[in-house]
C-alpha cells in the first residue's frame, strides 16, 4: 500500500478521470444528423384504401336471393394504395402500400424521410387508393421553398381535399 | 465442427485477454483505494448506489415537473436557471448518475464475463442480468424525451423510426412527431408514466438478480460513496446538465449535444440501418443468453451434510455466499435442525466446511467426519495431508502455507522447511487447523487468499479474516500466538509479493524469542512421538 497522502492523490486523480469521462461523453462529441444546408421532406400517409367493388352482371344477380341482390359486390378487404413522389421532375419514391389487418381491411401506411438541399423544389405526388381503376385519383403538385433544417410534411386527409403539404 | 471449436476457443481467448486486462487495472486501483474501497471490485454495488441517486433525484424532478407540452420544457428549464443551486444540481445528478450507472453496468457485465462468472451456479445471476440492460436503456432514452428540447425531439423521432421497422404498430409511431400539432399533453403523461414504470420494473428485476446470493453487496463502502457523491456534485457544478433549444417539430435539429452513453443507438442507426441495428441488438441479446450454454468446465461436487455430525448450529448457513443452505428439522435428533444444501445453488467453495464446529482436527476420530464437507477436499483428507507434510518438514524454521488455488501460486514455495497445502478457497480452512499445525510442529502458519474484495466466491477473504481475528465463529482460539500466523492476500499476479512475504515471515519467526510460544505440542497419534 502507498502512503495515505499518495493514495489520496491517486484517488482524486481517478475520481477526476471518471468525472471527465462521464461529463464529456454526456454531451460530446456533438452529432449532426443532417448537413447544414439540408431540409427534410417527410412523407407520412395513413389511409384506408377504397373497396375494390365489382359490378354484378344480371345473370349473377338473378341467382341471388331477392333480398341480397345488391348491384355491387364489395369484398371486405381494401385496395392496395399506389403512391409516387417526384422531386424536381425525377422519380424519388414509388411504392404500393398494403392494407393492414388479417382480412386486409385496415389502413395502409407509409413513412419516409427525404433529405433535399434547402431551396426551391418542384414536388409532385400521385396516389391511387383503388387499384381496380387505372391512373391516380389524387394528385398534388407544387413548388416549395425550404429553409435549411425545415421539415415539410406530405400527408393525406380526405377532409382536407386529399394530399396536402405542410 | 471445426468452426464450433474455433468459435469456442476464440471466445476463450478473448475472455482470457480481457480478464488479464481487467485484473491488472483492478489491482492498480487497489494501490490507491485498497480492496474494500476499490470501485472496480464493487461494480454491482456502485450500480445500485447510482440507481438510488437516480431514483431520489428523479422523484424531486417529478414533483416540480409541469406535465404539458410547453410546461415540461419550461419547468425543467426553471430548475436549471433559477434554482441552479438546488433543482439544477439535482437535475445534473440525475443525468450524470444515469450515465455512470450505464457505465458501471457495462463494466460489471464485462467483468463477470471475463472472470467466467456466467455459468453453473451463476447461471441465474447472469440470465437475470441480461433483460436489465433493455430496461435500463428504455428508461434512459425515455428520460431524454421528457425535457422536450431538440435532443428529445431527435431521439423521439429516431427511436420511433427504429421501432417502426418492427411490425408492432399498425400506424407508424414516427407519425406522432410530424408537425408541432401532432403531439399533445397526453403524450407527456404517458411518457412520465413509462419513465417511472420502467425503472420500477428494473428494481424488481434487480431484486431477482441478487435473489440467490446472500449478503449482497448492496452499497459500496461509505468512503467510496462519499468520494463518488463529491465527484458527481463537482461535475454538476462545473458542467450543469442543461436543455437544448425547445423542440420544434417544424425544424430538424442540426447540431446535437448527444449523450453517448444512452443515445448512441441513434447515430448507429443513421450510419447503418434499422434492420442492421435490430439484428445487432437481438443477436447481442441472444448471445448473452446463450453464453452460459457454451462449453464450460464441469461443475465440481457440491457440499454434503453428515447428519450425525450436524448439530444444527446454522453457522454454515450464515457463511454460505450463495444462499445454498437452509435449515430443516433433523431426521434423527428431535428438536434439532440440520443443514440442507441445494445443489443447484452450491458453488462448491467449501466455505461451509470451514465454518462448521465439527471440522476441528483435534477430534480423536480416526476418520474425521464433519457436519458439512466437500467430497473433493474433505477435512479428513486435509488433516491427513497436514500431518504427512508436517512429518516431512525437518529443517530450520518450519512453515505451513495454506493457500487458495485461485490466488497466488503457492506450489512454488514448497521446500524442505515449507509445506504447502492448496485449498479450493481460503474460507474452507477451519481456524482450528492453524492451531493444529502449530501444535503439530510448525513454527509458523501462513494463509493466503485472493486480494480483499477479489474472492471468486465473494466472501472467502472476509470470513477468513474475521474468523482468524476472533470476530466471527469459528474463532481462532485466543491462546494461539498471532506472531506465528501470517495472512497474505495475493492474487494470481502476486507470486513475487507472496514469496517476499514468506521470506519476511521466516525472518521474523527466526528472530523472535522462543518463549513467545505458549502452545503445548499436540499429536493425535502417539506414534508420531516415536
Ligand atoms: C442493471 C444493472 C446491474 C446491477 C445494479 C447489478 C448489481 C449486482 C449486484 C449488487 C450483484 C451482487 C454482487 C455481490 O454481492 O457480490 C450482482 C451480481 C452479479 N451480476 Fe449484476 N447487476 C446489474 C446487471 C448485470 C448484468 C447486465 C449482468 C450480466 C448479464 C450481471 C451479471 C451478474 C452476475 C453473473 C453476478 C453474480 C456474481 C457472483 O456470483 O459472484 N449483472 N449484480
Ligand atoms: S460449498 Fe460454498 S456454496 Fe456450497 S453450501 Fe458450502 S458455502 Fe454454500
Ligand atoms: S455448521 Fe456444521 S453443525 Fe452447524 S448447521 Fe452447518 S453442518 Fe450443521
Amino acid at each position: 500500500m502507498l502512503k495515505p497522502a499518495a493514495a489520496t492523490v491517486g484517488q482524486v486523480i481517478l475520481y477526476a478521470a471518471f468525472a471527465a469521462f462521464v461529463g464529456y461523453f454526456a454531451t460530446a462529441p456533438t452529432y449532426k444528423q443532417i448537413p447544414d444546408d439540408v431540409a427534410l421532406i417527410k412523407l407520412s400517409i395513413s389511409h384506408l384504401g377504397d373497396r375494390e367493388c365489382r359490378k354484378r352482371d344480371p345473370e349473377e344477380l338473378k341467382k341471388l336471393p331477392p333480398n341480397m341482390r345488391a348491384p355491387m359486390d364489395c369484398p371486405r378487404g381494401r385496395s392496395d394504395i399506389k403512391l409516387e413522389v417526384d422531386i424536381d421532375g425525377q422519380p424519388a419514391f414509388q411504392t404500393v402500400m398494403h392494407p393492414t389487418g388479417l382480412y386486409k381491411d385496415g389502413i395502409s401506411t407509409v413513412y419516409k424521410r427525404f433529405e433535399v438541399k434547402a431551396g426551391t423544389h418542384q414536388l409532385s405526388v400521385r396516389m391511387n387508393d383503388n387499384l381496380v381503376k387505372p391512373g391516380f385519383n389524387f394528385v398534388k403538385e407544387a413548388e416549395v421553398t425550404l429553409k435549411p433544417a425545415q421539415v415539410m410534411v406530405i400527408d393525406f386527409n380526405p377532409d382536407r381535399g386529399g394530399l396536402f403539404f405542410k | 465442427m471445426f468452426f464450433w471449436i474455433f468459435q469456442v476457443s476464440l471466445h476463450g481467448f478473448l475472455r482470457d485477454i480481457t480478464r488479464t486486462l481487467i485484473q491488472r487495472i483492478e489491482e492498480a486501483f487497489d494501490t490507491f483505494f485498497g480492496g474494500g474501497n476499490n470501485p472496480l471490485r464493487h461494480l454491482g454495488a456502485m450500480g445500485l448506489y447510482f440507481l438510488w441517486i437516480v431514483v431520489g433525484t428523479g422523484l424531486y424532478l417529478f414533483t416540480v415537473l409541469d406535465i404539458s407540452i410547453h410546461g415540461v420544457y419550461n419547468s425543467i428549464g426553471h430548475q436549471s436557471r433559477d434554482l441552479w443551486y438546488f433543482g439544477g444540481i439535482l437535475r445534473s445528478l440525475h443525468r450524470y448518475a444515469s450515465d455512470a450507472f450505464i457505465l458501471v453496468m457495462m463494466l460489471h457485465m464485462l467483468r463477470e464475463w471475463a472472470y467466467g462468472r456466467y455459468y453453473g451456479f451463476r447461471f441465474y445471476s447472469w440470465i437475470t442480468g441480461v433483460p436489465l440492460i433493455w430496461l435500463v436503456y428504455a428508461s434512459g432514452i425515455g428520460g431524454y424525451w421528457i425535457v422536450w428540447d431538440q435532443l428529445a425531439q431527435f431521439s423521439a423521432i429516431s427511436t420511433t423510426e427504429l421501432l417502426d421497422w418492427l411490425p408492432i404498430f399498425s400506424e407508424p409511431a414516427a407519425r406522432n412527431f410530424l408537425a408541432p400539432d401532432s403531439i399533445n399533453d397526453r403524450f407527456f403523461s404517458m411518457l412520465v408514466f413509462i419513465h417511472i414504470g420502467v425503472p420500477l420494473l428494473l428494481i424488481l428485476g434487480l431484486w431477482a438478480h441478487v435473489h440467490r446470493i446472500s449478503r449482497v453487496d448492496y452499497l459500496p463502502s461509505r468512503r467510496l460513496m462519499l468520494g463518488t457523491m463529491a465527484t458527481l456534485l463537482l461535475l454538476a457544478l462545473i458542467k450543469p446538465a442543461l436543455s437544448d433549444a425547445a423542440a420544434n417539430l417544424a425544424l430538424a435539429p442540426v447540431e446535437l449535444r448527444l449523450d453517448w452513453f444512452i443515445l448512441f443507438i441513434h447515430p448507429l442507426t443513421d450510419i447503418t440501418s434499422p434492420a442492421l441495428v435490430w439484428s445487432m441488438l437481438l443477436a447481442a441479446t441472444a448471445l448473452l443468453f446463450l453464453l452460459p450454454f457454451l462449453p464450460h468446465p464441469k461443475a465440481e461436487p457440491v457440499a454434503e451434510v453428515d447428519a450425525a455430525n450436524c448439530n444444527g448450529c446454522s453457522r454454515c448457513l450464515a457463511d454460505c455466499p450463495y444462499a445454498a443452505i437452509t435449515m430443516e428439522p433433523h431426521p434423527n435428533r428431535p428438536g434439532y435442525k440440520i443443514a440442507v444444501v441445494d445443489p443447484d445453488l452450491c458453488a462448491s467453495c467449501g466455505i461451509c466446511a470451514g465454518s462448521c464446529p465439527s471440522s476441528t482436527p483435534f477430534r480423536r476420530q480416526e476418520k474425521l467426519v464433519t457436519g458439512i464437507d466437500m467430497p473433493q477436499q474433505g477435512v479428513n483428507a486435509l488433516r491427513q495431508q497436514l500431518e504427512t507434510q508436517l512429518a516431512q518438514l525437518n529443517q530450520g524454521t518450519r512453515i505451513v502455507v495454506f493457500g487458495c488455488a485461485r490466488g497466488a501460486d503457492i506450489k512454488a514455495l514448497a521446500a524442505p522447511d515449507t509445506a504447502v497445502i492448496s485449498l479450493i478457497c481460503t474460507g474452507i480452512l477451519p481456524p482450528s487447523f492453524v492451531e493444529y499445525a502449530l501444535r503439530g510442529g510448525a513454527d509458523g502458519v501462513m494463509l493466503t487468499g485472493c486480494r480483499t474484495g477479489g474472492c471468486d466466491f465473494r466472501l472467502g477473504d472476509r470470513w477468513t479474516t474475521e474468523r482468524l481475528s476472533g470476530q466471527r465463529e469459528p474463532r481462532l482460539r485466543g491462546n494461539v500466538p498471532l506472531t506465528r500466523l501470517q495472512l497474505v492476500f495475493a492474487s494470481a499476479n502476486d507470486d513475487k509479493i507472496l514469496a517476499e512475504a514468506l521470506q519476511d515471515f521466516r525472518t521474523r519467526l527466526e528472530t523472535q524469542a522462543v518463549s513467545a510460544d505458549p502452545l503445548q505440542p499436540y499429536f493425535r497419534r502417539p506414534s508420531h512421538h516415536a
